[in-house]
């Protein structure tokens, strides 16, 4: 059935408090389990073995001994992992991923696996495993890797998006062009034009929690994965094609999850921890440690990034370009394209052009994360555009006002935008007291603005009500940051009854129909949307039977504060049912009362921010303290404002450790240096401050609640933020990310020699 | 008749063609229309499309109608993190 | 393979195990005991979400050895509440949404624990050095901050009440 899911201005009851989160006391206690908590009964361990070389072709892998040491139950090869791809070279991508098959594309790519009855018999059967690696030349820059005489990733590998056709490889997977108007023309109307070079360094999403999960395959065809990730259903349906099971056979329940931020939205090891469990046959568990975590799994794209944006005396922008070349690590990815698509998308343009090169490298295959490619356009695009405001002498925040983006702005990806709050946001940042605060010696601040797309997609959700009344509401989107929260306030909303009296529970893969992997800052958005139809459709139901209890027609009955109610004057003397009362008497009035839902979440609508930044910057050193943070989204109404708070505080905060010193370390040999949280840098507790926030509220028009996605976005604007902040602290450009001390420090010595020369 | 603009990775399925006409009232109606006239469009549908109808977002709902006159985008499909 | 026998003391109980000479605190407790709130994050010492004590000290179970645990008092993050009471550390950082996927909540609040021991009345500057051995990736760490330090006042304003009783 469809149901309208346009925005009704209803006067809420519960949705926008703070009630306590349903998972609460688990995760306090220690009792929530996560990927690496649970054990089955004859378990296995399971331990991937891993190239140590950047780029090798196998010549020959020998598992003879390490089959022969006892307690030794299943090695495996590609060879275990048969091509059942039929064509599909984007699936068989993900299964090369997961074991190398003939070349080992990067510094950690899987190349065998061994199942054992502990942890030190895997580990010695992995050392009797013997690799014969013939080295070949290797690329991990991604300025490099688009020379003409590159060593080639992918042999297979031609540039889409070019014409005609090329036919030799290249490690361009694609080049894609967006915009609209002419750029040329633009640029000669312009008085002032900046142009500028930025690069930004690899990065990982960095959860707390390593992949984890505990395969289990009968040699029935049946089996079950206990698994953490951010989707459930598409593991289920990924692993299902790789190994040639049957989707409905293979049971797949998603752990609690500690953290993800779209690493979790691939699958890595568990294909593998599948194939280990169908050849020993036995549950496997595999849980891989941090320095697998680094080396072969989800980091996001180191970019390189030319930017020119031209303005009148006035300060309208007359015309803007950009050129993206976004590395996707060994497999093609779309990352260099998405960079292009976001770029410029905070401004209304009359000539835009960008284009976006994807890159292969030796390093990881690229995962999203969190409003993925958008940041590092961002940086580029913000940090230039602070720079032309002051060439005309503007204010950075007004000069933006000045070109934002608005209802009917073409945007410079294609489509004209409806309703939008990239404006209100700015104005917000104008208006803040933090952009009048003094600043001392040293210091500076930044501000950026950013944009991501959010999205829906496809959702399933039930609601049974048990004879007591209390509510069982069973969601298919896996929980990354208190969504149980937000979605039984929306059932206890439409239902009238209190939050308490709701249990939300997130269903395995046989329990509901298919729901899409929580990404795109989807969660509360479209199983938000579900719920409330959900509701809606036990609400149905409810009055049916209260129709049916006082026998008048159901049109006669309305749902109202958790109860049934008679209309009109003639049924006055009814009284009222309520929902306790309805579900106690449902065996004899037809049995449970249950709601359900499928919907394709479509209408997600479009997502901006603008944050403001302040920084001291030691000239000594070249380190960097973040004084003050400010962070300003629309989120078209907040369920559960602490958890939208923590959304926006979280996405900061990650892209202040990318702005600052975050970055993935590769030698010459092209094996990477920092793979550990020693040295690979993110921000603890006391680098960063408090992290304000300010939530809009514009209703999304596609909502019945006015809900917008609020996950990502937060992420896009604070490499440019802290950047702009430092340069304005440091009194010299920034273009390169991390800032780390070595880079401010020689920047402000270039900035020094070049006024004594100059 | 729509004039259906084709994002900038799509543009090379349909021969460099940087927008098409097509008469279509639904998104699925559009997708088949294209994939008939440019058969190179049914893996980039297969990978996944988006189409922007009137600067709204659809990836999904195929069945989603497209009024007289609309605007049109068809964007490839966005991963999300 | 000769295991040792090690026997200690967990959460206030007497705990025997056999494990083997490289073996980790945190994989003891994790694979032998079964006490997995404490989470391996990195098996370096650098995230503090395997944090426990020790004879009331504060150390990452990944850098201590299963056999050095014995005749030692340790305590997890299981052994944090009182019965069914949850200590004021636990209530506060569920008030104040201090968690959201919650894999370095344990780890939080056993160095949290650690601090109000010694200081029931941290600064936030206190605080924020307290915890930097503790990553966590989803917060920012705004309303962990905020927690810890609502916890310190119900904390000092249980003691108080202690004291008034015992007087």
């Amino acid at each position: 059935m469809a149901h309208d899911t346009s925005f009704t201005n209803q006067e809420f009851k519960v949705i926008g408090t703070r009630p306590p989160r349903p998972d609460g006391v688990d995760k306090v206690t220690g009792r929530a389990a996560y990927g690496a908590d649970t054990f089955a009964p004859g378990q296995l361990v399971g331990l991937i073995l891993r190239s140590p070389h950047a780029h090798a072709q196998i010549r020959k892998i020998d598992t003879s001994r390490a089959e022969k040491l006892k307690g030794v139950k299943a090695v495996i090869t590609s060879d275990d992992l048969p091509d059942l791809t039929n064509g599909d070279r984007a699936m068989l991508d993900i299964l090369e991923n997961c074991m190398a098959r003939g070349r080992a594309l990067y510094d950690g790519h899987a190349v065998a696996a061994v199942a054992a009855i502990d942890a030190e018999t895997a580990r010695k059967a992995l050392k009797l495993i013997k690799v014969d690696y013939k080295r070949l030349p290797h690329v991990t820059d991604v300025d490099e890797a688009v020379k003409p005489d590159a060593p080639i990733v992918q042999p297979y590998v031609r540039t889409a998006g070019v014409q005609p056709p090329p036919t030799k490889a290249s490690n361009i997977s694609q080049i894609s062009e967006f915009g609209h108007g002419d750029v040329e023309a633009g640029f000669a109307q312009a008085d002032f034009i900046v142009e500028e070079s930025y690069k930004t360094e690899q990065t990982h999403q960095g959860y707390i929690e390593p992949h984890a999960c505990l395969a289990s395959v009968g040699p029935d065809g049946q089996g079950e994965l206990w698994v953490t990730t951010q989707g459930h259903f598409t593991f289920r349906n990924q692993c299902a094609a790789l190994l040639g099971m049957d989707v409905a056979k293979l049971k797949v329940t998603a752990s609690e999850i500690g953290g993800g931020f779209g690493g979790k939205t691939h699958v890595w090891m568990e294909p593998v921890a599948l194939a280990l469990s169908r050849k020993a046959n036995r549950p496997v568990k595999v849980v891989m440690s941090r320095d697998e975590v680094f080396r072969a799994t989800g980091p996001t794209s180191s970019t390189s990034v030319d930017v020119k944006i031209g303005a009148k005396k006035n300060g309208r922008i007359t015309a803007a370009t950009a050129t993206l070349r976004y590395q996707t690590g060994a497999f093609p990815g779309i990352w260099g394209m998405l960079g292009a698509m976001t770029a410029y998308a905070c401004y209304d343009l009359k000539n835009v052009k960008t284009v976006g090169y994807n890159v292969l490298v030796n390093r990881p295959k690229v995962a999203a994360y969190r409003a993925p490619s958008a940041p590092m356009a961002a940086f580029a695009v913000e940090s230039t555009i602070d720079l032309l405001a002051a060439k005309v002498g503007m204010e950075p925040v007004d000069f933006r006002i000045k070109n934002a983006a608005k209802k009917g702005t073409k945007a410079s990806y294609g489509p004209t935008y409806g309703p939008i709050g990239i404006g209100p946001t700015l104005e917000a940042v104008k208006n803040h007291p933090h952009m009048r605060a003094r600043l001392g010696k040293n210091q500076g601040r930044g501000m950026a603005c950013g944009f991501w797309f959010n999205f829906g997609g496809q959702t399933c959700t039930d609601l049974n009500i048990g004879v007591d009344g209390t509510v069982n509401l069973t969601v298919g989107t896996v929980d990354v940051g208190g969504s149980r929260a937000s979605l039984s306030l929306i059932a206890a909303e439409e239902l009238g009854i209190p939050y308490e009296r709701i249990k939300c529970n997130v269903a395995d893969t046989s329990s509901l129909g298919h729901n899409d992997t929580t990404e795109g800052s989807r969660g509360t958005f479209s199983s938000g949307m579900a719920t409330i139809f959900a509701a809606r459709d036990a609400i149905e139901v409810l009055r049916e039977r209260a129709a049916q209890t006082w026998e008048i027609d159901v049109k006669d009955v309305k749902w109202e504060g958790g109860r049934a109610v008679p209309k009109g004057v003639r049924h006055s003397n009814l009284g009222t049912l309520t929902l306790e009362e309805l579900a106690a008497a449902s065996p004899n009035t037809g049995g449970p009362i249950a709601g359900h839902n499928e919907v394709v979440a479509d209408g997600a609508g479009v997502s901006f921010a603008s944050h403001i930044c302040d920084v001291e910057v030691d000239p000594e050193t070249g380190a960097t303290k973040v004084l003050r943070y400010t962070v300003v989204q629309d989120a078209g109404k907040a369920i559960h404002p602490d958890y939208v708070e923590g959304q926006l505080q979280g996405g900061a905060a990650q892209g202040i450790g990318w702005a600052l010193n975050e970055e993935y370390i590769y030698g010459k040999d092209g094996r990477l240096q920092n793979p550990g949280f020693l040295d690979y840098r993110i921000p603890v507790c006391s680098d960063l401050p408090f992290i304000d926030t300010e939530i809009l509220e514009i209703p999304n028009p596609n909502h019945p609640y006015g809900v917008r996605g609020v996950g990502e976005t937060s992420i896009v604007p604070p490499l440019a933020a802290v950047g702009n902040a430092v340069s304005n602290a440091a009194n010299v450009r920034l273009t390169h990310v991390p800032m780390s001390p070595p880079r401010i420090l020689k920047a402000i010595k270039n900035r020094r020699s070049n006024a004594t020369t100059g | 008749m729509l004039e259906v603009q084709l994002s900038g990775s799509l543009r090379d399925a349909a021969g460099g063609a940087a927008s098409i006409s097509i008469d279509a009232s639904t998104i699925r109606e559009l997708l088949r229309k294209i994939v008939e006239r440019y058969p190179r469009m049914q893996s980039r549908v297969d990978d996944g499309v988006a189409v922007s109808i009137n600067g709204e977002i659809f990836r999904d709902n195929w069945g989603e109608h497209i009024p007289e006159g609309a605007e049109i985008f068809l964007l490839p499909r966005i991963p999300g993190g | 393979m000769s295991g040792i026998h090690v026997s200690t003391t967990i959460n206030g109980d007497p705990v025997e195990f056999v494990c083997q000479p490289g073996e980790t605190l945190l994989d003891v407790l994790r694979d032998r005991l079964r006490l997995t709130g404490s989470k391996d994050g990195c098996g370096t010492g650098d995230c503090g979400a395997c944090s426990v004590t020790v004879d009331g000290r504060l150390v990452c179970s990944c850098l201590v050895l299963g056999a050095e645990a014995e005749g030692r008092e340790v305590t997890t993050i299981e052994g944090l509440a009182d019965g069914e009471n949850l200590h004021p550390l636990q209530s506060k950082f569920i008030e104040h949404a201090a968690l959201q996927c919650g894999i370095c909540t344990p780890g939080f609040l056993v160095a949290a624990k650690a601090l109000l021991d010694r200081n029931s009345n941290p600064t936030e500057e206190e605080i924020r050095f307290a915890l930097a051995g503790n990553l966590c990736r989803c917060t920012g760490y705004d309303k962990i901050v905020r927690a810890v330090s609502a916890a310190a006042t119900e904390v000092r304003k249980q003691e108080g009440r202690k004291q008034r009783r015992s007087f």
